[in-house]
């Protein structure tokens, strides 16, 4: 029976919808994930997707709520591959499983579940997982071609699940750290711009391979704001901002700081831009509170990246103007129709 | 090319107008009874001036206008008052209403008419009255008088807005009228510009009636008439609600709680345009209208159809077909459900959709906000529904108001777009109709509070002025003894505060005794006068008779009650 007061018609739209579009524009993303590091990125995303859809229905039941109709919103979902794309993907499958749960638990259901969650729970998983396991955190695979040795896909499953090599070979030779990481350290030892990015990790703008991901991720977000899921307002001041100060300090001292393009296509910039700082739950609802809200964001993440203790500040500049976003909408109410100034 | 302004917000729901708008307008059969309910406007209740049984013209007033803001109600065809009585009505409360039935003679018999050839020789006080006698009242859905509209002062007002934009889905009355009878919309127009001392009159009519727009533009040329325009405005909803349309057409904002007038505008629907027009010149009052026919019937068309039909004879004449879950009145959008579909059509009924399944599917059930704000994105009074809702959910009454929950006209447009399914306008109505509730019953307290602390204060006075009084009849007494005796008189006591016990001790006790008792007869007395039910002089024979039977009430049921005593002592 649709309800007894007007409107009687509505858009077809739903929760889910929105959700599986987003879910859609990551895929791009994830193709060139494995094609430049393998598949192994696949597993992560598989075991997300089990312990977000799992975490969330054993919720959903002890709080007493429907399972079904949340289950099929997607959202948990999201919550699950958002957080598999932001960890190592040769990592102990603990460590996907412990950030997932925790973010779909703790930072989702404990505020009230969809829709009442302050904090980006994807980000509030990776959070957890940065700070407890700092170690596996790190250990990111290198590109094809860069690493000393590839290792089969069976082989990376063994590792995942059980956590066994193959005879004679061990984590170090296949892993690497980060783009954003090594210029971090280089330029600790002194290095210079322009020797470091000689290194054969980077690439064309940014890291090798990563920076490819990148531009995946930066496509499915042009599909987001075309179908108009997003508005332009976070990606475009977000990294607006971010290119504005890095290029500032480039333009200061291009020897030690490093030019604002590295930044778009190094870590979680494009991710977080069109997929993570524009979770409508955790972002201002007002036009001008989202400039304020990814301007702060593009600035902090530049600040944690060019003098920060992390090699990425995408995490922690979500999740500090996360705590902004009730400020930031109170002090941002638009005026209302025949209550502006009005100018005939 | 005029150039247009926008609102915020808006969306582009299926119009669903072709199925009705393909057919002229058709005359509806004379039904077997009308239902006319005496309340179809805003403002007081038209007072019923017929008695059961008696027989009435068609344009006869059978309900005069009660009050300053009210509006007449006619016998839309001759024929036998059968009852004036409660009915149901068209409200989504099905709370009844008193109606008045008329049952149709047959005959169709016209009273006596006034039609004026020249109404320019008419003053405008003139017109005013007779547009109120004839039951003229906004079509457009909003039933307001509309002589009460059309008072002005000269210069006040520049533009005069003819709504003809017929924004809701399904809706195609004004179309087609617009299509049918545009001369004597723009001659209506012309009665309206001159009350209100208008420049220039505006209509504005959505892009897709390229129709009604070419008829519309061919009758200003036919006609003659200056500075009258009409403008093609792009199809969005709520395009056509007046304060967007008067946004579009002027660039004017009107905000919640402002008059248009005090902005140089006001707004008419081209319905209204046209009753005017009838009643000034053929001196006919408003009792039939154009209701669009449609939704799940076999025939959709427009009908024009006399107030009080009941909706079910109307829809029977469109072929109505199985399966039909109930009636909104109105539009999708904005429009109501009907209690039932027995009730008559009244002066606001613009439409009529039969629901089925297919063409209104069930309601998915409510998730949670996601804050996505799509609501924002197509809210025309540029709100915050997401907040409102919050606030509504929450019973924040105070805070919905300060995110300004009155400036939201009910349009719909939120509820449409939410993917979560929420029923936001029904939060909205909620939180406003607790917010009156709230006011109503403060206002009450307040009135209680005050009535009380009256009450106190009179008792006070009352106890005052006793003693005052009593303390004067001491002092006389005293004074009058002292004389007697001739012996030193006491100092005398300035002020009120003498009292029994502040009698002089020197003074012969017996005497003081006699006086005491003396002062106790005096006060008895004057007690007795105080005592006195007041305000029984300069009553209305009325009054008193009310009184008389308000006292034998009372008596009688003292008589009850101690006959019941008397019982309970048998017992």
């Amino acid at each position: 029976m649709p309800g007894f007061f007007s409107p009687f018609i509505t858009k077809p739209d739903s929760v889910s919808q929105i959700m599986l579009k987003v879910l859609m524009a990551l895929i791009p993303g994830i193709a060139l994930y494995v094609w430049y590091f393998g598949p192994a990125i696949l597993v992560s995303i598989t075991l997300a997707s089990l312990t977000a859809l799992a975490t969330e229905a054993l919720m959903l039941r002890l709080r007493n709520r429907p399972v079904m109709p949340f289950l099929k919103d997607n959202s948990a979902l999201l919550t699950g591959w958002l957080i598999a794309l932001s960890i190592p993907p040769l990592a102990p499958w603990w460590l996907v499983v412990i950030g997932t749960a925790f973010a779909i638990s703790v930072s989702k259901h404990l505020y009230g579940g969809l829709g009442n969650n302050p904090f980006n729970p994807a980000m509030i998983g990776y959070a957890v997982l940065i700070i407890s396991f700092p170690v596996q955190m790190t250990q990111w695979l290198s590109p094809h071609g860069l690493g000393a040795i590839q290792l089969g896909f069976i082989d990376q499953l063994n590792y995942i699940f059980l956590g066994v090599f193959p005879e004679g070979i061990k984590l170090d030779a296949l892993t690497m750290a980060t783009p954003l990481d090594t210029l971090k350290t280089q330029l600790h030892l002194d290095g210079q711009i322009r020797e470091i990015l000689d290194m054969p990790i980077y690439g064309r703008l940014a890291g090798h391979g990563s920076e490819m991901v990148a531009a995946g991720f930066l496509l499915g977000g042009l599909y987001l704001l075309a179908s108009r899921i997003i508005s332009w307002h976070i990606p475009v001041v977000y990294l607006g901002t971010l290119f504005a100060v890095a290029g500032l300090f480039h333009l200061l001292d291009p020897a030690h700081y490093v030019e604002p393009l590295f930044h778009w296509f190094s870590g979680a910039a494009m991710i977080g831009a069109f997929f993570i700082l524009t979770d409508p739950i955790t972002s201002p609802s007002t036009h001008k509170g989202k400039l304020i809200f990814a301007a702060g964001a593009g600035l902090i993440t530049y600040l944690i990246r060019a003098f920060g203790g992390f090699p990425d500040g995408m995490a922690f500049a979500t999740l500090l103007m996360n705590i902004c976003v009730p400020l930031i909408d109170a002090y941002t109410q638009p005026k209302v129709f025949g209550k502006k100034e009005q100018k005939p | 090319m005029r150039s247009l302004f926008k609102f915020h917000g808006g969306i582009h729901p299926a119009t669903n107008k072709a199925q009705s708008n393909h057919k002229p307008i058709a005359q509806a059969a004379l039904p077997s009874r009308l239902v006319i309910p005496l309340h179809q406007h805003v403002g007081n209740s038209a007072k019923p001036i017929v008695k059961a049984g008696q027989h009435v013209l068609k344009g006869q007033i059978i309900g005069a206008p009660e009050g300053h803001v009210s509006s007449a109600v006619h016998a839309p065809t001759s024929g036998l008052i059968a009852a004036i009585d409660m009915q149901p009505v068209a409200h989504p409360s099905g709370i009844p209403d008193l109606c008045i039935t008329l049952i149709p003679d047959g005959h169709d018999e016209w009273s006596a008419r006034e039609p004026c050839a020249d109404w320019k020789a008419l003053s405008h006080t003139d017109l005013r009255h007779r547009l109120r006698d004839a039951g003229v009242v906004g079509l457009g859905g909003a039933v307001f008088p509309s002589d009460m509209k059309l008072y002005s002062h000269k210069h006040q007002i520049k533009t005069l807005v003819l709504n003809g934009a017929e924004c809701e889905p399904y809706i195609t009355c004004d179309d087609l009228l617009m299509r049918e009878r545009a001369a004597e919309i723009l001659q209506g127009a012309e009665i309206m510009r001159a009350l209100l001392y208008a420049e220039e009159v505006l209509i504005g009519i959505e892009d897709n009636k390229p129709e009604a727009i070419a008829a519309m533009r061919s009758a200003v040329l036919e006609g003659r008439h200056e500075r009258m325009e009409v403008i093609s405005v792009p199809t969005v909803y709520p395009g056509g609600g007046a304060k967007q349309l008067i946004r579009v057409l002027t660039g004017i904002e009107v905000a919640a709680g402002v008059r248009s007038t005090n902005l140089g505008v006001q707004c008419f629907n081209v319905g209204t345009a046209y009753s005017t027009w009838r009643a000034i010149r053929h001196g006919e009052a408003l009792i039939s209208r154009i209701v669009t026919v449609t939704g799940h019937v076999g025939q959709p068309q427009n009908f024009e159809a006399l107030i009080g039909t009941p909706m079910d004879e109307l829809v029977a004449q469109a072929g109505p077909l199985p399966d039909t879950r109930g009636y909104i009145m109105g539009g999708p959008m904005m429009g109501i459900r009907l209690p039932s579909a027995e009730v008559g059509v009244i002066k606001a009924t613009n439409c009529l959709i039969a629901m089925s399944d297919s063409l209104f599917p069930p309601a998915l059930p409510a998730l949670p906000c996601i804050r996505c704000t799509r609501c924002v994105d197509v809210c025309p009074a540029e709100l915050q529904p997401q907040e409102l809702f919050w606030f509504a959910q929450s019973k924040n009454l105070l805070k919905a108001q300060e995110y300004h929950l009155f400036d939201c006209i009910e349009c719909g447009a939120c509820s449409y777009v939410c993917p979560s399914n929420i029923p936001l306008v029904e939060y909205y109505r909620f939180a406003k109709s607790e917010i009156w509730a709230q006011e109503t019953s403060k206002k009450a307290a307040d009135a209680a509070r005050e009535r009380h602390e009256y009450r106190e204060l009179r008792i006070e006075r009352e106890k005052q002025e006793k003693a005052d009084k009593l303390a004067a009849k001491e002092k006389a007494a005293l004074e009058a003894k002292a004389l007697k005796s001739a012996a030193p008189l006491p100092p005398a006591v300035e002020g009120a505060n003498v009292s029994l016990c502040d009698a002089p001790v020197d003074a012969d006790p017996e005497n003081t005794m006699q006086l005491k008792i003396q002062a106790a007869i005096d006060h008895a007395k004057q007690q007795a006068a105080v005592s006195k039910p007041e305000n029984t002089e300069h009553l209305t024979p009325q009054q008193q008779a009310e009184i008389a039977t308000i006292e034998a009430r009372r008596a009688r049921i003292r008589e009850l009650a101690l006959s019941s005593a008397d019982e309970h002592t048998k017992e």
